[in-house]
């Protein structure tokens, strides 16, 4: 190894010296290209603190390639008027030559050619003097040089002899123990470590997973809510929400062209529903429009998954005897919209539905801090709304520490008795419910502007990557 | 919900008090209203138009208040601050008042019968000796818009038309024509139109074109003229330009047509509350007389006041508060509603006036006195509700399989339910008549043309975003698919799928593959045909020729997995190779402990409720037969339900081909409502069920499918006796057809050509010692014969020392020869044999 040879050579020489060697001058008294010691210094200082190096350029006068060049073979025009025989030379001849060009302007000002511009046969080159004195030779062209060295001094443990250092701990320095006398190279602690090679979960389903989680410690039962092809009966009609609401447009709704229509429908309760709407009942004036089957059976992508609650409550109503329960299901829902950074056609909706004996607005606003103190929001208050299937309507505020303000995150009502007596739940039963989106928390917990960046195809896996885990707490 | 812009000034002048933007927003967030926006006219059109334009425009602050889609009463300035003046105690709430012209008959409107065609209903009133300013002008033409956009539905269920009375004369009729026989002068153009001119000059006009639809393929088109042929209005699309209001109008007649009139009432009531303020005498109405075609006739405005009575019991009750019936009394009339305890107990009388017809209900009521109470300040209570939660056993699945597919290696990803037809079927190498796909009707973008049928595209989709990602990408995804399903009241049902996709460099089969055996080995189905999982050999256009596995579980195709095609891969504009793994994760449910519930309902209601007035009820159920015993079997068990579904897998009928009573019968005969796991069954059941009204008009069945159930009718030997024979033949001849139809079954079953799993086996027999005749051995060897064993070439092996060890090869039928059974039998050639090992095992 003769990089080795090298740097003990010089550890020994920075052990003689007083104050330091230079790089150059170790190099040129070796014999050696200045690159194989600077080389060698590297290795050194790779060791640790056996030596120290310091970086210096010194500068200094030498012979360009020319200046070299012409020193040892004549300025151009010598050369010049030592390549034209007696006889003369043909100028294109001349011009072949390197230094012809050149050295030939330089020659015939110094008169010692001619041209004669008319012999036959093209230009011709004569010697016009016997002989000439090159004085350029001796005036060559020098050119400043910077050469940078090291400046080489003792470390502060300093040693001639290089011992090799380990990078890693081995099996076999553990069995025979000579990890004891190895020394072994530091760590470059600043580095990152390697990722581990793993799997992620998408962060919308984290939150996700914590929301389940929450309104299974608050003892709720998750609806089955695998169903998106829904009729507008369930989705609308049985939540008296009228047939020319606005949200059964086609601007709002995904309608379905196959299947296009629902065939079965408890008929009984059906019959209930249209009387609902059109005549009133139950204490109610009713909405007192023609209520149309053909409109109820149309099918549609759910626009909400109390449709689902619907269904649920209407299956409650049919038990022998009423049971109180406590309902929640997070899943997709569908709207026709414009889609915009915060809009798409589908999302999920989170929802909480009791229904019991004698539930008041206060128990809607006592339940609504519960849950909503589990995600770590303490600061509520509620402002009257208007939604067609409950009443008293809720819209929950919570107070933005960030943005300072109050903001929406949520919606919450009492279900109205037009909606529950026609399923044919007790009287004194009352159902309180709420909801929110899953994306829009999302995105607030993990600093996400576009939805398009969270949910969908064009999500960037990098960010799913580097999503930290759902603690909705902090 | 609905934005009224009001100015500022204007408002706090009218309620008396100047208020900073926060104490009126928060003004406005306890009376149900949001103020949304705090900006300028300038503001609006230099937002909207650019700053050019704005130059000129109004510096005068507008607030934008949101109100709630039912309060129509509070749309415009006047009703938002009559609202709030009742509301903060500064005003009483003004009682509307119909009056009779002073002098003189009403205004009559006549409405012809030829109306009924296109737009049945019209109602009308006059606002008498009205004084206008610019601002009651703008806010009398805004109220119209925004009633126009809400309750009228764009004009479609109501169209208001507001005159100058002093110049037209009624009586006024409305009535129906073809469009080419009306002409007039619309409001702002300066000549006649015929109103087919007209449908087309409005074409481009921004505003009105949205409204010609509704009567434009009409054969006739709505129109009502004064009593000398001038045209008022052509509803619902524009006035005559005669009759239009200016601010110097002091008699406003007020019409509305309508397709609903209900909605007409109310809008009516609507303009004439909110703008009889400003009459000569404030809050009074003149009415209008409305003659029908058969001479019936009604006077309007309605201005109904309907009484209602509750209990301040029942708003505590509900509420969650405690307060006397007199201060509930006074809530309810800070919100308009005028009440008084009448004395008898703690009741109420609420008085609810015309203005709010969003009151329909004691709950409304109840709502009304939270809100005056305010809903911030109702105490917070907890209910006592007790139950235990349960997950919806399909998702407690899907929670836990993602958790170790993602330690597992897999990333997570979550794509759209819906997308393109493209998608689920060209990009894939299929039909899109082949997917089961629900079509969506009215798409705005190609990209929610359908509901995905798999979970595929979305993730070669988020490969084809990811693609400066790392290679290996390693994504899947759990959720569900969309598929058409007759048996579901909707036609159409979700699978929960699991799909996973490697993509890298090299196909990678055996990572996917890997995957679906950890899966497995999650859900605990060990690798075994029969009640194990495999997979084998399918085709499939998805997929690489000769690159498509099918996955069975317990003996059911669960799902697909294998190299993607080429093609398949360019379409979705990948570049490497990419295998995929696709599989429905339902069958893996088990059997949870959890109360299973469900989304679907019961058709039939067993309960009955007491409910008001409820009608007499369809029809009383038929009695059920005692027996379950059928040509098939008895239908109360799993077999005989087995053996009825078999038959129903290629029959609509139980006879012939359209339902009979013998169809009837065995539906009778079924206690309850088959499981889905027979979905043959299923289908004829949930079809028969729909037969249940008409079912007495069924026509008789041939032969005889319920038999009697023996067993309970052993006593009544009087009966046995009677219809002895009849009863002997005919359950012979079922016992024949029952025979015939099993036999028919199994001989279709048998026809479909069985595919019988084999493998191919190397054995290495090494013989006792060194002196064993080989040849004897081999012979032995091959003496063991079984069903499903062949055997194959040998040869000898030379293994040291001069032995030779028997090669022999063999193949065999995997469920009925095992390895060990023929290790067993050759080791039994004790005198020959030492040790047999299997040296090489495929599976063909």
């Amino acid at each position: 190894m003769a990089d080795a040879g090298v740097a003990e050579t010089l550890l020994r020489r920075i052990e003689k010296a007083d104050g330091g060697v230079d790089s150059l001058d170790v190099a040129s008294s070796l014999g050696l290209d200045h690159q194989v010691v600077v080389g060698a210094v590297k290795s050194l200082q790779a060791l640790g603190d056996l030596i120290s190096a310091e970086q210096r350029s010194s500068k200094h006068w030498e012979l360009s390639e020319e200046g070299t060049e012409i020193a040892e073979q004549g300025s151009h025009e010598a050369r010049v008027f030592g390549s034209i025989p007696l006889d003369g030379l043909a100028q294109s001849e001349l011009m072949k030559l390197s230094f012809g060009k050149i050295g030939f302007s330089k020659a015939m000002s110094n008169k010692w050619i001619r041209l004669d511009k008319t012999h036959e046969g093209g230009p011709r080159i004569f010697r016009t003097v016997e002989s000439i004195q090159d004085q350029e030779k001796n005036c060559v062209a020098e050119m400043l040089l910077t050469v940078k060295s090291y400046w080489i001094t003792k470390g502060p443990s300093f040693s001639t002899t290089i011992t090799k250092q380990e990078t890693e701990l081995t099996p076999d320095m553990i069995a025979n123990g000579s990890w004891k006398e190895k020394k072994f190279k530091p760590y470059n602690f600043e580095a990152m470590g390697v990722a581990p090679d793993c799997g992620h979960l998408h962060p919308l389903m984290k939150v996700r997973t914590q929301f389940r989680q929450i309104f299974l410690e608050m003892g709720f039962s998750e609806m089955p809510t695998n169903n998106f092809i829904e009729s507008s009966f369930w989705n609308f009609d049985s939540l008296f929400q009228p047939q020319q609401h606005p949200a059964r447009d086609a601007h709002d709704t995904f309608f379905l062209s196959d299947p296009a229509l629902a065939h079965e429908f408890p008929q009984d309760y059906l019959e209930r529903v249209k009387k609902v709407h059109s005549e009133g009942g139950f204490g109610s004036q009713g909405y007192k429009y023609d209520w149309k089957i053909e409109e109820a059976q149309k099918n549609i992508l759910r626009t909400h998954t109390t449709a689902v609650s619907a269904r649920m409550l209407y299956k409650l109503a049919q038990q022998e005897k009423f049971t109180p329960v406590k309902y929640f299901s997070i899943d997709r829902v569908f709207r026709n919209e414009t889609l915009d950074a915060t809009h798409l056609a589908e999302f999920h909706q989170i929802e909480g539905v009791v229904a019991d004996y004698g539930l008041t607005l206060g128990d809607l606003i006592g339940i609504l801090y519960q849950f909503f103190t589990k995600l770590g929001i303490t600061k509520l208050r509620f402002k009257p709304a208007y939604n067609p299937y409950t009443e008293p309507s809720m819209e929950v505020f919570s107070y933005h520490e960030g943005l300072q303000k109050w903001v929406e995150v949520g919606n919450s009502g009492v279900f109205r008795p037009e909606m529950l007596l026609p399923m044919g739940l007790p009287e004194d039963v009352s159902v309180i419910a709420w909801g929110l989106s899953l994306e829009r928390p999302t995105m607030i917990k993990y600093g996400i502007n576009n939805i398009r960046e969270l949910v969908g195809h064009k999500v960037n896996l990098q960010m799913v990557y580097d999503s930290p885990m759902c603690r909705l707490e902090s | 919900m609905p934005t009224v812009g009001v100015k500022r000034d204007l408002l706090f002048k009218a309620l008396g008090k100047t208020y900073t933007d926060e104490e009126f927003d928060e003004l406005c967030f306890e009376f149900g209203l949001e103020l949304d926006e705090i900006t300028s006219e300038r503001e609006i059109i230099s937002r909207e138009q650019g700053d050019s334009k704005a130059s000129g425009a109004s510096d005068v602050i507008l607030y934008k208040i949101d109100v709630p889609a039912n309060r129509y009463d509070l749309l415009c300035l006047e009703g938002l601050v009559r609202g709030l003046q009742v509301f903060k105690n500064k005003l009483e709430a003004p009682r509307y008042r119909r009056v009779s012209p002073v002098s003189g008959e009403p205004q009559k409107l006549f409405i012809t019968k030829e109306t009924a065609a296109v737009r049945p209903h019209a109602v009308a009133a006059v606002l008498r000796n009205i004084t206008f300013t610019q601002e009651r002008y703008d806010s009398f033409i805004e109220l119209q818009d925004k009633l126009h956009q809400n309750i009228c539905r764009k004009r479609s269920l109501v169209a208001i038309g507001t005159h100058d009375l002093d110049t037209i004369s009624g009586p006024f009729t409305y009535t129906a024509k073809p469009p080419g026989d009306i002409s007039f002068k619309p409001l702002n153009q300066t000549k006649e139109y015929t109103a087919t001119q007209l449908m087309s000059l409005y074409k481009t006009d921004s505003h009105l074109k949205h409204y010609l639809h509704i009567i434009e393929d009409e054969p006739v088109y709505p129109i009502i003229y004064d009593s000398n042929g001038i045209v008022l209005s052509m509803p619902p699309i524009i006035n005559g330009d005669h009759s239009k209001i200016t601010l110097k109008t002091k008699n406003v007649f007020v019409e509305c047509t309508a397709t609903d009139l209900t909605k007409a009432k109310i809008v009516l009531d609507m303009m004439v509350t909110m703008f009889s303020e400003y009459c000569s005498q404030p809050f009074t109405v003149e009415e209008a007389e409305v003659v029908y075609p058969d001479g019936k006739t009604c006077k309007y405005p309605e201005l109904a006041y309907r009484k209602e009575k509750l209990s301040s019991e029942f708003i505590n009750r509900k509420v969650g508060i405690n307060e006397s019936t007199e201060k509930i009394a006074e809530l309810l009339t800070k919100m308009c509603l005028r009440s008084q305890a009448t004395g008898v107990g703690d009741e109420i009388e609420v008085e609810i006036p015309p203005t709010r017809s969003d009151v329909i209900h004691a709950c409304d009521i109840m709502e009304d006195a939270a809100m005056a109470y305010g809903f911030n300040n109702v105490p917070q209570t907890t209910p006592r509700t007790y139950t235990v939660a349960n997950q919806f056993p399909l998702n407690k699945l899907t929670e836990l399989l993602r958790q170790d597919l993602a330690a597992a290696g897999f990333t997570e990803a979550l794509n759209f339910a819906l997308c393109s037809e493209e998608d689920v079927a060209d990009k894939l190498g299929k039909k899109i008549s082949e997917t089961r796909a629900v079509h969506i009707s009215n798409p705005k973008t190609a990209e929610f043309q359908v509901a995905r049928t798999t979970l595929l595209p979305g993730l070669l989709k988020t490969i084809a975003s990811n693609r400066k990602m790392p290679l290996p990408l390693k994504l899947f995804e759990i959720s569900d698919v969309v598929l058409k399903d007759e048996t579901k009241d909707v036609g159409a049902r979700n699978s929960r799928r699991f799909c996973a996709v490697y993509y890298n460099k090299s196909p990678g089969f055996e990572v996917i593959h890997g995957l679906l055996d950890r899966t497995m080995e999650l859900l605990e189905v060990k690798s075994a045909r029969g009640d194990g999982y495999h997979i084998q050999a399918a085709e499939d256009s998805t997929f690489f020729p000769g690159r498509c596995a099918e996955i069975f579980a317990r003996g059911k195709s669960v799902g697909r997995l294998g190299v993607l095609h080429p093609d398949v891969i360019n379409r979705f504009e990948l570049t490497m190779p990419c295998s995929a793994l696709e599989m429905d994760i339902e069958p893996f449910l088990g059997h949870t402990a959890e109360t299973p519930l469900t989304h679907d309902v019961p058709m039939q209601e067993v309960i009955k409720h007491k409910f008001p007035t409820q009608g007499e009820s369809s029809q009383a159920p038929s009695s059920r037969p005692t027996s379950t015993k059928t040509a098939f079997g008895d239908v109360s068990t799993a077999a005989g339900l087995k053996s009825l579904n078999d038959f129903l897998a290629d029959k609509s009928y139980i006879e012939g081909f359209a339902a009979s009573q013998a169809d009837m019968a065995i539906f009778d005969a079924i206690p309850s409502a088959p499981c889905s796991t027979f979905c043959h069954l299923m289908r004829w059941y949930n079809h028969m069920k729909s037969f249940q009204r008409e079912r007495a008009s069924l026509p008789s069945a041939k032969s005889q499918f319920v038999l009697q159930a023996t067993a309970n009718d052993a006593g009544d030997d009087d009966d046995i006796d009677l219809f002895g024979s009849d009863d002997e033949a005919e359950s012979a001849e079922a016992d024949r057809i029952k025979e015939q139809r099993l036999a028919e079954y199994a001989a279709k079953k048998s026809k479909k050509p069985a595919l019988v799993a084999k493998s191919s086996i190397l054995l290495d027999v090494k013989p006792w010692d060194d002196e064993t005749n080989m040849a004897e051995l081999e012979q032995r060897v091959r003496s063991v014969s079984m069903d499903g064993l062949l055997w194959g070439q040998s040869k000898l092996v030379p293994v040291g020392y001069g032995i030779k060890k028997l090669q022999i090869g063999c193949v065999v039928e995997d469920e009925k020869v095992g390895t060990d059974l023929l290790e067993e039998a050759i080791t039994a050639f004790e005198d020959y044999v030492q040790s047999v090992d299997v040296a090489a095992f495929n599976k063909i």
